[in-house]
């Protein structure tokens, strides 16, 4: 525990500690750095790009976690099931793209969205017709979801799918004998024995959308009239510290996301929990 | 490695429960259904594979998810991308393998300590520890980064690797999983038995509960190895030097290039490195899957 807590304390709490530190501090250029109290919090709390921001990510987590957890839910149960062919292979390939790095899914599917020699530009030519651009401004966010729910269904289908496995079989055997269907089954005696996973896989999934980072930031690059320097509130930080030297007020904003994220995982998992006495 | 190889056979925390007294028909339906989320997940992945092979000009003129005709160059691209601009992708691969087996491996060793110590002993504190820790999952990238950042370039470590490795240590997920783990498989009475028989903790640790956390201890290595192997965001902040990029940031470099002034355009280069950049973790899964997926099994379940 001891060495943990060591190497813990100097790359979470001292940073943390120094991260609230100096968003109570301004620097101006006349006059330099002084205090200001909650001034940077003020400020942050009425920054439209900060709520723009925080606006996007919050419509991409409400779409793109439950479609995601979805498709996962029903991947774990259809393996799980066994009337499956080859489950074990849908298993471990369903999970492969998990062991790619966001940095070359983003990437992968910033060609694939691409009009130069991307799938679009293929449908596009193949059938005469101009599907909408996957980089436009419009359909931007949706493309990212997809990048992050290719990345991550696998993942959260393994979660799902270990913690089937240790339904004891007395509870099947038992529901058999009382004639139960599969959809009863699953509804009645599966879903409820996963609770903690899915409860889990959920907050997990909340936390990453509110980090939402890499990819915007790769695709930015091939979209730069979608994507702008406050596309996500964590890209705010980042663009605010390393282009724009506002060390201050990044961290005020690092701090908000912090405390919004923990709030909103600690009230998803209270509610996961009260549903299961 | 070699420790989970001489590990005798353990028992895994969480046996699979033979079920159904019948064993159930197979579904062509639900196979094909299944299917479709299968194709979603393998589909990017070939057109990797398919554009890994063609050239420069190849990609622009042939359709996306098939070969181009009468152009195979998997093995010259994969050979330009490691002899390309000096042979910097081998740099950044050495440099990739550095922090995950430092950074990874110290942070599974720290999990593995954290863990067994949360689960198996009483201390004043025990309580607090724990939220502390899994509160740290949630901290957003950006709000240690800055200040880290800054920290770290008060005491000259930015632009080494130290930048890198030192964070990556610190796996808050890894302790909570090694944490589920311990309590599911180590008896607390067998570590009672042992220390009656007068061994003393650390012996007690080695020879009583590694050998019992080894399908834990794989897991968490594995998921601490994606997660370094992976970094993206760290690099970015901490690193200006290409000498200490790893593979997440070069690759974005090269594929960058293509919008800078002058710089040449290697899209060919970039889509085979990416190629080349999965194998080795793709390879790690297949290999290890007997012993993650039984750790994840124990991870999961409990909260």
């Amino acid at each position: 525990m001891g060495p943990f807590m060591a190497v813990f304390a100097l790359v979470f709490l001292a940073p943390i500690a120094y991260s609230i530190y100096i968003s109570l501090f301004k620097t101006r250029l006349i006059g330099g750095t002084s205090f200001v109290g909650l001034e940077n919090y003020q400020q942050a709390l009425t920054d439209p790009n900060f709520w723009d921001g925080l606006a996007r990510v919050a419509i991409f987590l409400v779409v793109q976690v439950p479609i995601m957890l979805g498709i996962a839910l029903l991947a774990a149960l259809a393996i799980d099931s066994g009337r499956l062919h080859a489950a074990g292979f849908f298993r471990i390939t369903i999970f492969l793209p998990y062991a790619v790095p966001a940095v070359v899914a983003a990437i992968m599917w910033g060609f694939m969205y691409g009009n130069q020699f991307g799938l679009v530009g293929n449908i596009n030519e193949a059938f005469g017709i101009s599907i909408p651009a996957p980089l436009g401004p419009d359909w931007i966010l949706a493309s990212i979801g997809n990048i992050v729910t290719w990345e991550f269904v696998g993942y959260n289908m393994l979660i799902f799918y270990s913690a089937l496995r240790v339904i004891p079989s007395s509870l099947y055997e038992a529901a058999e004998i009382d004639g139960a269907g599969q959809f009863r089954i699953i509804r009645s005696i599966k879903l409820p024995a996963i609770r903690g996973a899915l409860v889990i896989a959920t907050i997990f999934s909340i936390i990453g959308s509110f980090q939402l980072f890499t990819e915007p930031s790769i695709l930015q690059k091939l979209a730069p009239n979608a994507i702008t320097t406050f596309f996500t509130p964590n890209y705010y930080a980042y663009s605010l510290s390393f282009n724009g030297q506002q060390y201050n007020y990044s961290a005020t904003i690092a701090i908000i996301m912090g405390l919004v994220t923990m709030l909103v995982a600690y009230v998803i998992q209270l509610r996961g929990m009260r549903k299961e006495s | 490695m070699t420790t989970l190889q001489q590990a005798p056979p353990t028992q895994p925390a969480v046996k699979r429960v033979k079920r159904y007294t019948t064993t159930p028909r197979k579904s062509i339906t639900l196979t094909l259904a299944t299917g479709v989320i299968l194709l979603y997940s393998v589909v990017p992945l070939f057109w990797l594979i398919v554009n890994a092979t063609k050239s420069r000009e190849g990609l622009t003129d042939s359709f996306g998810l098939w070969f181009a005709d009468g152009e195979f160059l998997l093995f010259q691209n994969i050979a330009q991308t490691l002899t390309y601009n000096d042979g910097i992708f081998v740099r950044w691969f050495v440099n990739t393998l550095l922090y995950v087996v430092v950074g990874a491996g110290g942070a599974t060793f720290l999990a593995v300590l954290g863990g067994y110590g949360l689960a198996k002993f009483r201390f004043p504190g025990r309580g607090a520890v724990f939220a502390v820790v899994i509160g740290a999952v949630a901290v957003p990238g950006t709000a240690l980064a800055v200040p880290t950042f800054l920290m770290f370039s008060e005491m000259g470590l930015t632009d080494t690797p130290w930048a890198i490795i030192i964070p990556s240590l610190i796996s808050p997920f890894g302790l909570y999983l090694m944490w589920t783990f311990a309590n599911e498989a180590i008896p607390t009475e067998l570590l009672e038995a042992a220390r009656v028989d007068g061994s003393g903790e650390f012996r007690t640790f080695f020879q009583v509960g590694l050998p019992l956390l080894a399908p834990g201890i794989v897991t968490v290595l594995l998921f601490t190895t994606v997660a370094t192997w992976n970094n993206y965001f760290l690099p970015l902040i901490m690193l200006k030097d290409p000498d200490w990029y790893p593979l997440t940031l070069g690759l974005n470099a090269w594929n960058a290039q293509a919008t800078t002034n002058g710089g040449e355009v290697i899209f060919h280069l970039v889509i085979t490195g990416s190629l080349l950049m999965i194998i080795p973790l793709i390879a790690a899964f297949l290999l290890l899957q007997r012993y993650w997926q039984s750790g994840l099994a124990a991870g999961s379940v409990k909260e």
